[in-house]
């Protein structure tokens, strides 16, 4: 069967993507951030997952108003960054696993999630940005097949928490009864507090970012305890895709615990966080 | 069952809902036409007239003539579909965090350093 190893959780502030097509990776400004992904690095090069199923948000590129899925599932063969209109980088395509689309798409629709599927879907920076974080050796493909999952975090109404996590859940039943023997990774992408519009612009909340990570391991549903508009007033408006990083931590399943942890402030106006976690199952599979 | 909840107020926060996906609509739709170059291109060329073929409101071709950010929010514009606007004003995040708070850019970029206090 299918083994949930680990995730990867990481901001996806569109500067990293400028960041990193400079080298600006040591420069003073961009160093505390970019040394968060030391350990990602190592522990990727020991584990060497096959997949990873993302949660992210889309910031209009694929999705616009007209047709807003509030959960939406990549079934792509292969993905495709474009302009997003601001300048940005191209970044690199990454082939999907459309078996592993299928069978959660399936999952997910039999644990009565009416989610929207995807078998055209261009990815943003959202999800370009944490694979070049994740595996920054420009000089070949993505060495992972990847699982989009889109969550709404632009127009209210939001999905809760509580639904962020039991979709994550969900998702995690999937990986557990794919018949395969695929190593899986998870990403949840996005945050930490941060808020871009409105006269409270430039708001970050640490103690609020400091709950959110400590409890990520071990006990992911003192996260659901606020409502997404909680979440708006606690960590900013864009604060709110911490609802990523709670579907992906759903998707681990229990027997979950910390690796490293990178809080940094500012990058852009973001209060910058990367986590790494792993499961249990990597121990059991170290055994075997 | 659930009745739809209040309406909510955060301070200094705008909060998209249906009712700003509605007023927005056309001002949203351009700004999401500039992930086309030509598009932004076509606009900067005739910035009146592109305005003109997305049907936007009075309100919310004053806030655009106006570089107002604040003002395309209230005429219910998005800020992830907006940036696209302000990229080809050669505005960034600082930049329009700055404008909205009535800061100078160095303050607001000084503002988020110091957010680093403490931790």
């Amino acid at each position: 069967m299918a083994q949930m190893i680990g995730g990867i959780f990481t901001s996806h502030v569109p500067a990293i993507g400028a960041a990193i097509a400079k080298g600006l990776q040591q420069d003073p400004y961009w160093k505390p951030f970019f040394d968060g992904f030391i350990p990602v690095h190592k522990w990727l090069a020991a584990q060497r997952p096959d997949v990873a199923i993302m949660f992210y948000n889309d910031h209009g590129l694929n999705f616009f108003l007209d047709k807003l899925p509030t959960f939406a599932v990549g079934a792509a063969a292969k993905y495709q960054n474009a302009d997003e209109g601001w300048g940005l980088p191209l970044f690199r395509p990454c082939q999907g696993d459309t078996d592993l689309s299928w069978h959660i798409i399936e999952t997910l629709v039999a644990h009565e999630f009416d989610i929207t599927t995807c078998q055209d879907l261009l990815i943003d920076h959202a999800l370009s940005i944490p694979l070049e974080l994740a595996w920054p050796d420009h000089t070949g493909d993505f060495p992972v097949r990847i699982v989009p999952i889109a969550i709404n975090t632009v127009q209210h109404p939001l999905p809760s928490p509580k639904r962020a996590l039991a979709l994550g859940r969900a998702v995690h039943a999937a990986v557990q009864s794919w018949a395969s023997d695929a190593k899986v990774v998870v990403f949840g992408t996005g945050g930490l507090s941060h808020q871009l519009d409105g006269e409270r612009a430039g708001h970050m909340n640490p103690d609020y970012d400091r709950f959110c990570m400590d409890n990520l391991a071990a006990d992911p549903d003192a996260l659901t305890l606020h409502s997404s508009l909680d979440i708006v007033d606690l960590a900013g408006s864009q604060g709110i895709e911490i609802l990523n990083w709670i579907a992906a931590r759903g998707a681990m399943g229990d027997g979950v615990h910390e690796i490293s942890r990178n809080y940094h402030i500012p990058i852009s106006n973001t209060a910058a966080a990367t986590m790494l976690l792993q499961t249990d199952a990597v121990r059991l599979l170290a055994q075997a | 069952m659930h009745a739809a909840p209040a309406k909510r107020t955060i301070p200094g926060t705008p909060v998209f809902d249906g009712e700003a996906a509605r007023k927005g609509y056309a001002l949203n739709a351009m700004c999401f036409s500039f992930n086309d170059a030509q598009n932004r291109a076509a606009f900067l060329a005739d910035e009146d007239a592109y305005c003109t073929k997305f049907g936007l409101t009075a309100e919310q071709r004053a806030a655009v003539k106006a570089r107002n950010v604040l003002a395309m929010i209230a005429a219910g514009g998005n800020v992830y579909y907006l940036a696209k606007l302000a990229g080809i004003f050669g505005l960034n995040v600082q930049d329009i965090g700055a404008q909205q708070t009535g800061m100078s850019v160095p303050a607001f970029k000084q503002m988020l350093l110091d957010q680093a206090k403490g931790l």
